[in-house]
């Protein structure tokens, strides 16, 4: 009732295959993106921006990426935060290397550094598979962060090991640097969002994503129907990996605007992403949304309903809310493997008879 | 049958052309078990062409042979008149040999539709930045692509399932999918592995059918291992016999029924 196709005729192949082909979802999708681009930048404020928006904005990218490999072509990476450190290390490289250039080609520049990276830690997939793999997307992880650690050439040997974002503007308005205002951080990353989620889309419905599709569901019948599992595998590595170095980017620059790799990008920024993935949904753009969504503002809630309406101290809190997120991760596993995507889905099948019978 | 060349004609008065693939002296061995034993014979464009025999004959050895699967110990695989050299499972995919799977090889978490659609992935050529924008190329090749797999999907009569998930289907119609993702890719030979096993009798008419109008619609080569002898003699122009890895019969349905090693095999003969 409330959610219907009928009646919502294609005439063409295009039609059909739109992104969004029932009327009412596109309807709906439209409505966020003007909101999202024209409400909220008139709203937003430092607390906003800091603590829900702007993370929001860049693990949904991260997220993107990761579900691109892991849920789209069913690699399983352990590597998601030491690529996202190539990404911010290889901005900062260019930001401070060539002041000249507009930043928001380093940011793209940065993801290509982060795809060739990750292609070459992804060929190994071609020989191991499932928990093999893991480990050794693991060992990058741990090699990564070494790496930036101990050459201190890419962190322009800067006393504290740090990096720091320098300023830098896009049409006169500050995009990175203390100066920055909420609302240019909050639309920079909403940009590049959009397009990342576009690009992902468009992957996935084509060719490209039915050959990573194929070789996650059964690589063999894969390869025999045609598929080159080497090219599908590497170009899987390769577009997760860009989508990942570009969240890297702007969590380093735009949201932190200082890092320390060990910090910033350790093993616990791996798993949240790939929480991030599991709880939305495995190979389901909107499941990289909704499950960044969750664990963004999921701390957000809680401190503010434990510390600031019943008044618990921080402390408690912070360790009830790790408990709660762990509890929440097996409790999805077990009842429902394909996150909230899923649920969004059935609740939308739901909706199309609902509050009829029939 | 040994002098013609050009091809024959079949009782029911289908053309057969030339040889398309010749198999020579294929022999194949996992360490001491040898699989395949200095087996030989040929496929023609346009027929039906049974491999049977009894259970570890053989027979799917053979047809991964054929589809690339496994590399030959002995022996060459010529097609179109060349030797095919030792290539990978996609690349013999390219050359247009397409194959259905035993146990039904679609995958789970996609619609019909995209399974049919992989089916197509060798002929199709727009890039990864191409589909990663989505501007004209890539969208009028998904056009044109989708509009042959509806084709098919209309032949093989699936048009109200093409949205499902493919994990949630029954098995005759997973079958039926298995078939068109094959014939997407309007393959030189298509290769089936058992068909028919499992289904009762209508879907084993249906499939039947599916077959024989596949090869009377696009004149598609058709290479098929049956247990079902009545099925393949009915469906069959000629019929390859193995046994223990060794063919022991070649020929039309009619003359190999009649041989005796065939009888041998398959009812098995008393030791004195």
């Amino acid at each position: 009732m409330f959610y219907r196709e009928a009646g919502d005729f294609k005439t063409s192949y295009r039609a059909d295959s739109q992104t969004f082909p029932i009327r009412l979802d596109r309807m709906g999708y439209i409505a966020a993106l003007v909101v999202a681009y024209a409400v909220v930048p008139f709203f937003i404020d430092d607390y906003w921006a800091n603590a829900v928006f702007v993370p929001f904005l860049i693990y949904a990218i991260a997220a993107i990426g990761l579900n691109i490999l892991v849920g789209f072509a069913g690699q399983v990476s352990l590597g998601t935060g030491g690529f996202m450190a190539v990404g911010a290390y290889a901005v900062y490289k260019l930001m401070t290397g060539f002041p000249e250039v507009p930043f928001f080609f380093h940011v793209i520049l940065a993801g290509g550094v982060t795809a060739f990276v990750g292609v070459l830690f992804g060929l190994p997939s071609l020989r191991i598979k499932g928990f093999y793999l893991a480990v050794a997307t693991l060992a990058a992880q741990f090699f990564l962060v070494w790496l930036f650690n101990k050459v201190p050439w890419f962190y322009n040997y800067s006393a504290s090991g740090q990096i720091t974002a320098p300023d830098r503007t896009m049409f006169g308005i500050y995009i990175t640097g203390a100066q920055t205002s909420a609302v240019a951080k909050y639309l920079f990353c909403l940009v590049i969002l959009t397009l990342v989620a576009l690009m992902a889309r468009n992957l996935t419905r084509g060719t490209v994503g039915r050959k990573w599709m194929a070789i996650r569901d059964m690589d063999i019948a894969a390869e025999i129907i045609g598929v080159n599992p080497l090219s599908a595998k590497v170009t899987a590595f390769a577009v997760s990996s860009f989508f990942i170095g570009i969240a890297g980017a702007l969590l380093f620059s735009v949201y932190l605007g200082a890092a320390e790799v060990g910090e910033s990008f350790g093993i616990n920024k791996s798993f949240l992403v790939l929480f991030m993935v599991i709880i939305g949904g495995l190979g389901s753009i909107f499941g990289s949304f909704a499950g960044a969504a969750f664990l963004v503002l999921l701390p957000v809630f809680l401190k503010n309903v434990l510390v600031g309406a019943l008044g618990w101290p921080t402390d408690v809190a912070a360790h009830l809310e790790l408990m709660i997120v762990g509890a929440l991760i097996v409790i999805f596993l077990i009842v429902e493997p394909h996150g909230l995507a899923q649920l969004w889905r059935i609740a939308k099948e739901k909706l199309r008879l609902w509050p009829f019978p029939h | 049958m040994k002098d013609m060349v050009e091809g024959y004609t079949t009782p029911d008065g289908r053309q057969i052309g030339g040889v398309l693939m010749e198999l020579k002296n294929i022999t194949l061995r996992f360490g001491g078990v040898v699989a395949i034993k200095d087996i030989s014979f040929d496929i023609r464009e346009g027929e039906i062409r049974a491999i049977i025999g009894p259970n570890g004959a053989g027979k799917s050895s053979m047809l991964n042979v054929i589809s690339g699967f496994y590399v030959p110990t002995e022996g060459e695989v010529w097609f179109h008149g060349q030797k095919r050299p030792a290539m990978r499972p996609y690349q013999v995919a390219r050359l247009g040999i397409a194959r259905t799977f035993q146990n039904i090889a679609l995958f789970d978490g996609m619609s019909v539709l995209d399974n049919i659609m992989t089916g197509r992935l060798t002929l199709m050529k727009s890039g990864l930045l191409t589909q990663a924008m989505w501007w004209g190329k890539a969208a009028a090749e998904e056009d044109e692509h989708r509009e042959k797999v509806e084709k098919i999907i209309d032949f093989l009569e699936i048009q109200n399932i093409r949205k499902t998930p493919v994990g949630r289907l029954p098995y005759g119609l997973k079958k039926r999918v298995e078939l068109a993702r094959a014939l997407a890719a309007e393959p030189k030979i298509l290769l089936l592995d058992e068909p028919m096993a499992g289904m009762n009798v209508e879907e084993k008419e249906d499939m039947c059918r599916f077959i024989l109008d596949v090869n009377d619609e696009f004149g598609t080569t058709t290479v098929l291992i049956e247990h079902d002898m009545g099925v393949v003699m009915d469906l069959s122009d000629r019929v390859v016999v193995m046994d223990y890895g060794r063919k022991i019969g070649d020929g039309p349905p009619d003359e190999v029924r009649n041989n005796q090693d065939v009888i041998d095999a398959y009812l098995g003969v008393a030791h004195e």
